[in-house]
């Protein structure tokens, strides 16, 4: 029997149900046991008591793309470091890239990774299997075997399936274990040697650029798919206006069709590139402009329906390269909701849409009872100050991996405590 | 048509730079990095050297004591060669590296080389690599001045700087005068220096290729765009041709060579279209019956030989410029 805690005089936001007020909210064993809006709640014989005042309480963040290095690349990132950093940044649960060595294509990897998970990361890590074995793009995997083990949905990671029979046949195949494909799009010969968004800045740096067509071809052939085999269908990030429109068009019809978006895509532009900062060189490519701003309307208007990290741990000797040369990729996991609040306070995009799209879309489409303040619901919250101002800084990186596009950065929205199943895994130390 | 030979030589002494204002740059690593004032400072600079290389004694011994490194990642036998001798004529010590690299370790190799390097303390590096940027990348590891001599289809701003300087001296002045550039405009880093450098100057500029050889966005770094190279060639000062790499013309990109030639090699039909004293330059090295007519490459409006003579001209000037007396005690 753990301690109950009770959390009160907090500002209560749950996209799930709309709510945004203040209220209490206590947690027993591991779970919300009861939820009170404006009213107290009598505190229960020996429950530690937090008083959030100031303070927003929120589901904790599920973030639907992260990549770690564990197995095969520990150097870059491990469970217990992807974990750390996620509780820091109020990430209560993530979804991990099968793109490790061995690739999560096994059941047998599921059930080590979820074992591995348990024993060392502060958070749940939500293994995903891939679709074909080692991510060749030929062979599919045993969806079924995958699933029970518990891998939580299908995808190919950073690959994208080339074959349109393949896709054809996956998606067909998933449909039947009602499990959704997380699909990267990408056109192998479209993007050819492309390294950066396809444009006059591309031109300018001497780049070969990828076309958003790279993108929107594979996107267009996907949905099509989707309505053919009833799969549920998630396009795994999403970067241009163009796909945008496509998704929308498709989510008229299709009801199992859903869309992510990388924060990069969403906080940043192919001019952040500047002279060749390889920390900027990544796979669905920084875009203009003009596309962050679809993106962003595609948030606001539900098109999107989820924001992630797209963490991507890079050490130094891949990333310190000519630009070509470097490999793709950031970390994410720290700086996920301050970056995505750039929104909010902006003006863009309100609060709850901001969240919605890190909580309560991505435990709908994963089908987790998390993501969301209700009693009977997993006790993983965060308390977040909405405008603690602060500064990205390489040094104070929880992750092994410095590889931040965000460094230097001034935020402003600060994850103070990070509770998962109940219990307190991070606190901001200034709160101590 | 043009001079075979240049004619504005300078007047004043051979190589004397006392008059110039101290050149406000570590390295040289792109034209976008310099001001009008700096490109026409360097072209002023390199008129003064020209006389150099004509005395019987080419010597001017401004880079006394100093070490320069020709580091080439890509072979180079024109690039590296002019860079070797426009060092040993300011009197540096020269030394030239090869380097051969796996396409895996290319980016290890750079790092780890500019840091061995740099422990050998030279003056200056003279860096070609095949990658956008690299040069750039090399620049922040080392503690010299690093001159880029090409970096992929990004920069080569010492190409710009002698195609300035041969057609300034041909045609008396270059701010005015329409300049065509013709060929493998996506992939070549002569044709954006040069854009960078002529815009700078208030140069009309024209890119001519066909549609497939035009980078997105190419319009607006050149003042026009021509797929058709009669039309292109139109009254224009100027023609620079460029070099089309074999391998592209195999039906990936461009069907055949003998289609190109037919739309796109510079032959006197097509220079008709061009003003009477135009003249005709080309980067090198050239393919002959590829993208021009060797009556052309070797006919009177060509100036071709002169770009080259400019270069040691033009790289004399930017290496005395970056490495002034002044850092002497």
């Amino acid at each position: 029997m753990t301690r109950p805690v009770l959390i009160e005089n907090a500002r209560i936001v749950d996209p799930a149900s709309g709510t945004d007020q203040p209220g209490a909210v206590l947690i027993e064993n591991g779970l919300i046991a009861d939820v009170a809006l404006g009213a107290p709640i009598g505190v229960p014989d020996g429950a530690e008591v937090i008083n959030a005042r100031g303070l927003i309480l929120a589901p904790g963040l599920i973030d639907m793309r992260v990549f770690t290095g564990e197995p095969g690349k520990e150097y870059r990132e491990t469970l217990q470091s992807a974990g750390e950093a996620a509780a820091a940044g109020g990430i209560t649960s993530f979804v991990m890239m099968p793109d490790t060595a061995p690739v999560v294509d096994d059941g047998a990897l599921v059930d080590f990774l979820i074992r591995r998970a348990k024993a060392t990361s502060k958070v749940n890590v939500l293994p995903a299997g891939a679709i074909t074995k080692g991510l060749n793009g030929q062979e599919m995997t045993e969806f079924g075997l995958l699933q029970e083990a518990g891998a939580v949905c299908l995808t190919d990671g950073r690959h994208s399936i080339q074959s349109t029979a393949l896709l054809r046949t996956v998606m067909s195949y998933a449909a039947n274990y009602g499990m959704t494909i997380m699909h990267h799009v990408s056109d192998a010969s479209l993007t050819g040697d492309g390294v950066m968004n396809e444009g006059l800045f591309a031109t300018i740096l001497g780049l070969k650029g990828i076309p958003r067509e790279a993108e929107t071809i594979p996107l267009a052939r996907d949905l099509q798919l989707a309505a053919l085999t009833g799969v549920k269908y998630h396009a795994a990030q999403i970067s241009c206006a163009a796909s945008i429109e496509l998704v929308a068009t498709a989510k008229k019809r299709n009801a199992s069709v859903t869309a992510g978006v990388s924060i990069n895509n969403l906080a940043l532009n192919e001019n952040d590139i500047g002279r060749y900062r390889t920390f900027f060189k990544l796979s669905t490519p920084l875009r203009s402009e003009d596309d962050r701003q679809a993106v962003i309307e595609g948030l606001r208007n539900g098109t999107i329906d989820t924001i992630h990290s797209d963490h991507d741990p890079q050490d130094t000797e891949v990333k310190r390269q000519p630009f070509a040369e470097a490999s793709d990729g950031a970390i994410g996991l720290e700086t996920l909701l301050a970056a995505a609040l750039r929104l909010v306070h902006s003006g863009d995009v309100d609060l709850l849409t901001v969240l919605r799209a890190m909580t309560s879309r991505p435990a709908e489409i994963l089908g987790l009872p998390s993501g969301r303040i209700a009693s009977g619901a997993p006790a993983d919250l965060i308390l977040f100050d909405l405008d603690y101002p602060w500064q990205v800084s390489e040094n104070e990186i929880r992750s092994r991996s410095r590889n931040t596009s965000f460094e230097g950065a001034r935020l402003a929205g600060k994850v103070m405590r990070t509770i998962v199943g109940g219990q307190t895994v991070h606190t901001h130390q200034e709160e101590r | 048509m043009a001079q075979t030979s240049a004619s504005t030589a300078s007047t004043s002494s051979a190589g004397s730079t006392g008059d110039f204002t101290p050149f406000n740059q570590r390295h040289l690593l792109s034209i976008a990095d310099l001001k009008q004032h700096e490109i026409i400072d360097l072209l002023d600079r390199a008129e003064r050297m020209v006389p150099v290389s004509r005395q019987e004694r080419k010597s001017h011994p401004t880079l006394s004591g100093k070490t320069q490194i020709n580091l080439f990642f890509e072979p180079s036998t024109r690039t590296q060669g002019s860079f070797e001798i426009a060092g040993k004529r300011l009197g540096a010590l020269v030394m030239n590296m090869s380097v051969k690299t796996s396409s895996v370790s290319k980016g290890e190799t750079l790092v780890d080389t500019a840091a061995t390097l740099n422990a050998m303390r030279p003056d200056v590096i003279v860096v070609r690599h095949s990658a956008a940027g690299a040069v750039e990348l090399l620049s922040q590891k080392v503690g010299c001045a690093v001159i880029n001599a090409g970096d992929g289809a990004h920069e080569h701003p010492t190409q710009a700087l002698l195609d300035a300087l041969t057609i300034r001296r041909h045609k008396g002045r270059i701010s005015g005068l329409t300049v065509a550039i013709c060929g493998d405009i996506a992939n070549s880093r002569v044709v954006r220096s040069n854009l960078l450098l002529l815009g700078a100057l208030n140069v009309r500029t024209r890119v001519i290729a066909p549609r497939n050889l035009l980078p997105a966005g190419i319009e607006h770094l050149a003042t026009e765009v021509f797929t058709d190279m009669r039309e292109g060639l139109k009254d224009v000062d100027v023609v620079m041709m460029l070099r089309l790499q074999h391998e592209r013309a195999n039906g990936r990109m461009i069907p055949s060579v003998r289609e190109y030639y037919r739309f796109y090699g510079l032959d006197a039909e097509k220079l008709a279209f061009a003003r009477p004293d135009a003249i005709v330059m080309h980067p090198g090295p050239m393919n002959r019956g590829v993208e021009i007519d060797p009556a052309i490459a070797d006919g009177p409006a060509s100036v071709i030989t002169d770009q080259v003579e400019m270069g040691v001209a033009v790289r004399m000037a930017v290496l005395d410029a970056l490495l002034p007396a002044r850092n002497e005690p």
